[in-house]
């Protein structure tokens, strides 16, 4: 097991947002985690990157205990967070933002191989090298937040809402440069409101109502299910 | 036929408001306009006096951006005005002053190789003098930011705004004990002679106990220092931060500290390194400013301190080319007050270009307007 989470309790405040929630993510998979707004995915993510501590549960990741780990150590450990938003270091170019992805690797060829490695997945981030992050478009930026993230060689990359935003064909082109991600073998775990491409990407999803886990299961199975169809992919 | 009644135009009122803001920019223009004429009627009636005060400016000047960097950039990643930064420059100037007077660190070459180069010894025992005082200001800096201001992080501004004050007031006051320096000036014994010449009709050393004639201009190697080493760190400021993986990080880190560390940067240990970089500008600053002026006490940094924060409020609080600019302008300001109308009211213009600032152009010259951030 790649991941294992299990009886997530994370609070902000008096606010409990994840309610005991237990999961997994097994080596080479995409693993999708849908739900509307405010029902706890971003907040999922962020526990497991250490941006905020659970209170109680426990995260493991390739058998060792992170829960309580700093953001910085989890980096190091080989996973990779994504932010919803994209979070792009807007005064810095972007090559800059590429460099800050490879903080954690020292060997400057193996930053620069890295980097034509993103390049291969987002051509138009070369074109763009020297341009600010924060003049870049919404889909440009998704690239750029993505391809910073890849940066540093992650086992598991958490994405957030890659598709926020986008025009259909840029959601369509995130979604096939997220399966060649998979395909080359960084396992995935995908956020997203899009349910319906999050879970045509898909091994196994799991959907999150107001803090809790409701339904798990293979992404086919999830999808046919008539209260997914219902309350998430509009039918 | 019946026209459809238009809504009323809402009558206008001049607001008291807009009144005052015009009464406000009449008054500003005026005294503008004042300024303009008074530095006119002295460039043209003695215009070596005037390239005199331009030169005293710029010493004044380049002596303020060391200090302003400091808060700019510290402000620029903490978003604190960090009021401890101009006693850290005078803290500079103690350890300075006992190094020389009591440990004749600046001769070190010399006493420890007698025959040495005695020139060669001066410059590397004042070259090792200046880094003491960095190192010492460094560490000063550094314990500061970790005991009073990190544990502050998460709290208001205001409490952190308010402990930095707390902390400048603990290094004056605690200088000020009667066992410790007292409220005193010091005689500053300087690690080399200040070297003048004047300028006219060609350039001339100025012998000791000689006045220069009149209509000459002076200028000494202290204010050439002055020039070279803040040149030198505004190029060192600039290549750290453009080029640098620690100076992109420390970018990345004013910018978004949540995303930072997503990246694996260690939050904490940029900041005080931001804190160091400051801190030790501010200390070269404080050696040179007591081998200009050569006198020291508990209390010099004040001013320094507080005409370099308007410096860099004026440029534009976060930005570094700010910082330089803006200090340029304060000690233009400052020789030209000091020159053309009376020495006390130098102080007075410091605080006045402040509030003109705040009143006009709160983001500075080279600000932009905060940005919201989730
Ligand atoms: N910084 C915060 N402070 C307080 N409450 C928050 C914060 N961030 C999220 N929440 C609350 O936690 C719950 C889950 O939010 P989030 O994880 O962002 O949901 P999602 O990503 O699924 O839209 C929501 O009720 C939200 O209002
Ligand atoms: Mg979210």
């Amino acid at each position: 097991m790649l991941l294992e989470v299990k009886d997530l309790n994370v609070y902000y405040g008096a606010i409990h947002a994840l309610q005991g929630i237990s999961f997994n993510v097994k080596e080479g998979e995409i693993v999708s985690l849908i739900g509307a707004n405010g029902a706890g995915k971003s907040t999922t993510l962020r526990a497991l990157s250490g941006l905020i501590r659970p209170r109680s549960g426990s995260i493991t990741f390739r058998g060792e205990d992170i829960t309580l780990a700093p953001a910085e150590k989890i980096v190091q450990l080989g996973i990779s967070h994504v932010p919803e938003g994209r979070k792009i270091f807007a005064p810095l170019t972007v090559r800059e933002n590429l460099e800050m992805g490879a903080y954690i690797i020292k060997d400057k060829s193996e930053i620069n191989r890295m980097m034509e490695r993103v390049f291969l997945s987002f051509p138009r981030l070369r074109e763009r090298l020297s341009q600010l992050g924060g003049t870049l478009s919404g889909g440009e930026q998704q690239m750029l937040a993505t391809g910073r993230g890849l940066m540093n060689k992650p086992t598991l990359i958490l994405l957030d809402e890659p598709s926020m935003g986008l025009s259909p064909i840029m959601v369509e082109e995130i979604f096939r440069i997220i399966k060649e991600i998979n395909q080359e073998g960084t396992s995935i775990l995908l956020v997203e409101q899009n349910a319906q491409m999050a879970l045509s990407v898909a091994h196994r999803a799991y959907v999150l109502e107001t803090g809790r886990i409701t339904l798990s299961g293979p992404a086919k199975e999830i999808a046919d299910n008539p209260q997914v169809k219902e309350a998430y992919l509009g039918v | 036929m019946q026209s459809v009644s238009k809504p009323q135009k809402p009558p206008v009122i001049v607001s008291p408001n807009s009144f005052l803001a015009w009464i406000g920019k009449i008054f500003l223009l005026v005294i503008g306009l004042f300024a303009v004429y008074i530095l006119a009627i002295n460039l043209f009636d003695k215009p070596y006096l005037f390239a005199q005060n331009v030169i005293n400016g710029i010493q004044l000047g380049f002596v303020y951006a060391l200090i302003a960097l400091g808060y700019t950039m510290v402000y620029g990643i903490v978003k604190l005005i960090n009021f401890a930064h101009g006693d850290v420059f005078m803290v500079s100037a103690f350890v300075s002053f006992f190094a020389v007077e009591r440990f004749a660190l600046h001769q070190w070459p010399q006493r420890l190789f007698p025959g040495f180069n005695p020139s060669l010894s001066t410059v590397i025992g004042t070259v090792t003098t200046i880094l003491l005082s960095m190192v010492i200001c460094v560490l000063l800096a550094i314990t500061i930011e970790r005991v009073a201001y990190k544990p502050l992080r998460e709290a208001p501004r205001i409490a952190a705004l308010i402990t930095a004050i707390g902390v400048s007031f603990f290094l004056e006051y605690f200088g000020l004990l009667n066992f410790v320096f007292s409220a005193r000036y010091i005689p500053y014994q300087r690690p080399f002679e200040v070297v003048t010449w004047y300028i006219k009709d060609g350039i001339h050393l100025v012998e000791s106990g000689v006045t220069p004639p009149d209509g000459a201009i002076t200028i000494s190697n202290i204010l050439i220092i002055i020039i070279f080493a803040t040149i030198l760190v505004q190029i060192f400021l600039q290549y750290l931060v453009r080029r640098t993986k620690i100076g992109i990080a420390m970018r990345a880190t004013s910018f978004d500290k949540p995303t930072a560390r997503l990246m694996g940067i260690q939050v904490d240990k940029v900041i005080s390194f931001t804190f160091a970089i400051g801190a030790s500008f501010a200390a070269l600053g404080g050696v040179l400013y007591a081998i200009a002026y050569p006198s020291i006490r508990t209390l010099m940094g004040v001013y320094p301190g507080l005409k370099a924060f308007v410096a860099a409020v004026l440029g534009g609080i976060g930005s570094i080319p700010g910082a330089f600019v803006g200090a340029l302008i304060m000690g233009q300001a400052e020789a030209m007050t000091s020159g053309y109308i009376s020495t006390p009211m130098r102080d007075a213009i410091a605080f006045s270009i402040l509030i003109l600032v705040l009143l006009i152009k709160p983001t500075g010259i080279f600000g932009e307007p905060e940005k919201e951030k989730a």
